[in-house]
């Protein structure tokens, strides 16, 4: 278990702030969806929160001490990141990228250590199964298609093993399928052993479904966190977004549901429509 | 056949273009005779009239410091392949090659300098140079933070080097005009790269440097692996990406500053080195990339001493013709195969 909390946090680049004296905690043990706009902090939050980016004011704790007084590698062991864009060497195979994962639990003189080295092999097995890329271990990453290739990068950070795991969006470019079973991948993840994780996501309802705890984020700054029923009401969505929207119950699971209000193909906002299934 | 053992054949064709260089040529010495020849240099015995001094003084010095030049400009040039994620970003294209060969003529013209004076002059230029390139590619560096920023760097240190080396040239070229005929002639042979002034003190100069940058580069060699992976994801793994990075540059432009120093710009090997290397043993892999420019530099600078005579009435030419005229081509072939192969590559 390990808490990663922000206080007072101000992120910018050169001279452009983009996050702005933020607070929070990520909720030990649950899985923490940050949504916003485009543009909003939400991903440089995440980079500020895992030692990518230097806070300008501010500070960004594990278990109570500023990640940035902790020596890099020793950090990497407790907290994990998959940034949005991972680039794949030439020629690597799935065993080999995700064996970079260990990267922070290994010695200085990795090849000479033979002892522990069962220890390592064991943790990019287990990464391969619960990704179910296994019987990809022997393949190039270059041949993979980009599901394949996602749960790859998801491999590489589940072998660091580590007490909490960001991730910046881990479901782009990924069909409908794929991206239900990433997030499953990752529930199955925090309910078994406990990660605490932090996602960046652009869907809303998926947001909905598999959150425990969001983030609502609008131009550096946090509007409203909490459970997803609190967080998604159709006001929220109106000022994040600046989208008109209906929220009703996911008939499957209960969360919040999203249904957007664009200029075609929508019955007038004023006529509710009749939701049978709402119930 | 596994990389190893690719590479380990690599190691094989060096030494068998070692053994060539020594004992095969205008004057061919027998391998007997070559034991003996050492021992009794080493030793202290009595030496074979001419023979000893030929091989001893010749032909070993200079078969030693081509292999050692090579292995510089291969490491240099797949380091910097690697690290920028880019196959167009080695010394020579990035305009290091360039800094030493202006400081080189600048010292043979004006100064009238020779032999190591130059190698030094050379060297002060190849590191103001890169002081020059790191600091014009780190000036924007903050705004790409993050996304993607390696391929940024290299392409911005590519752009870089070009216009430099575009301006040294023009250095070059004036220093030329206003030479005498006969320092002109000398200041030539250097800018393509020569191994003619090889003896033992540049062979033992070159290999105290390589004593300090190959130990620097293994120990930064698993730390780049990381790197590979984007430089966000390196950082997650515990990798302090700024300072491996300049670890790295350092190494590699030291690596390329002392080879040139060694020999002059000798042409093309610190490109080349890396892709052949990755086509025979199938990924990029630096000790691949050392042994495949010792092998370039061997077997060019065999054709140049010993090939190009018989062909052309006695005249010996500088290594660096060799390696340009056989680069180009070269070049060109392994851009056209290539990019069938990286083009249906998807960036993940």
């Amino acid at each position: 278990m390990a808490q990663l909390s922000a206080r007072g946090l101000t992120l910018q680049y050169e001279q452009r702030r983009v996050v702005e004296r933020l607070s929070t905690t990520i909720p030990e043990g649950k899985v923490t969806m940050i949504v916003g706009a485009n543009a909003c902090g939400k991903s440089t939050l995440l980079r500020g929160l895992s030692r990518l980016l230097k806070p300008s004011a501010g500070v960004v704790t594990l278990d109570g001490k500023d990640i940035h007084s902790r020596p890099a590698r020793e950090l990497a062991r407790t907290l994990g990141l998959l940034p949005q864009h991972p680039i794949a060497p030439d020629c690597i195979t799935v065993r080999e990228l995700v064996g970079r994962g260990r990267y922070p639990h290994q010695g200085f003189f990795r090849s000479w250590r033979t002892g522990d080295q069962s220890e390592h092999d064991l943790a990019v097995e287990r990464a391969l199964e619960a990704t179910s890329t296994l019987e990809l271990a022997g393949r190039n990453v270059d041949e993979l298609s980009g599901g394949q290739r996602q749960r790859v990068w998801i491999a590489m950070a589940l072998a660091q093993e580590t007490d909490v795991l960001l991730l910046d969006e881990p479901t782009t470019y990924l069909d409908l399928a794929h991206q239900v079973e990433v997030l499953d991948l990752i529930t199955d993840l925090n309910r078994r052993r406990g990660t605490t994780v932090a996602i960046v996501l652009h869907d809303l309802n998926l947001a909905a479904r598999y959150a425990d705890h969001v983030i609502a984020m609008k131009s550096g700054t946090i509007v409203g966190e909490g459970p997803a029923s609190q967080i998604f009401t159709e006001d929220l969505v109106g000022d994040v977004f600046g989208l008109e929207s209906r929220v009703v119950a996911d008939p499957l699971s209960g969360t919040p549901l999203i249904l957007p209000i664009g200029r075609h193909h929508t019955a007038t906002p004023s006529t509710p429509v009749e939701l049978e299934f709402a119930s | 056949m596994s990389p190893r053992n690719r590479t380990a054949l690599l190691a094989a064709v060096v030494l068998v273009l070692l053994a060539v260089a020594v004992l095969l040529g205008s004057y061919t010495v027998t391998i007997p005779d070559f034991l003996k020849i050492v021992a009794a240099q080493l030793t202290g015995g009595e030496k074979i009239p001419g023979a000893s001094f030929i091989v001893m003084e010749n032909k070993l010095p200079r078969a030693v410091l081509a292999a050692l030049v090579g292995v510089a400009f291969g490491l240099s040039g797949g380091l910097f392949q690697t690290m920028l994620r880019n196959p167009l970003a080695s010394p020579d294209v990035i305009g290091i090659s360039y800094g030493a060969s202006a400081s080189a003529v600048l010292a043979i013209v004006v100064f009238g300098a020779s032999g190591l004076a130059v190698s030094a002059s050379a060297l002060v230029g190849a590191i103001g140079v890169a002081l020059v390139i790191y600091a014009i590619s780190r000036g924007t560096g903050g705004q790409t933070a993050g996304v993607r920023s390696g391929n940024a760097a290299g392409n911005r240190l590519v752009l870089a080097g070009v216009g430099i080396a575009a301006a040294l040239g023009a250095v070059v070229n004036f220093l030329m005009t206003r030479a005498d005929i006969r320092t002109a002639s000398e200041a030539l042979i250097w800018l393509n790269g020569s191994l003619n002034p090889a003896n033992w003190e540049r062979v033992g100069i070159l290999l105290a440097s390589l004593a300090v940058l190959v130990p620097a580069l293994a120990i930064l060699a698993r730390p780049l692996r990381m790197l590979e992976l984007g430089d966000d994801v390196a950082a997650g793994l515990g990798i302090r990406v700024n300072a491996v990075r300049f670890g790295l540059v350092i190494t590699a432009v030291a690596l390329a500053a002392v080879a040139t120093a060694a020999a002059g710009p000798v042409a093309f090997v610190a490109f080349l080195a890396g892709p052949i290397a990755r086509r025979v043993v199938g990924r990029p892999s630096l000790p691949a990339s050392a042994f495949t420019g010792a092998a370039i530099v061997l077997a060019a600078d065999y054709l140049a001493y010993n090939v190009a005579p018989l062909v052309l009435n006695g005249t010996v030419l500088p290594v660096g013709v060799i390696t340009g005229a056989l680069g180009a081509p070269f070049l060109l072939w392994l851009l056209m195969t290539s990019n069938r192969v990286t083009s249906n590559r998807k960036e993940a």
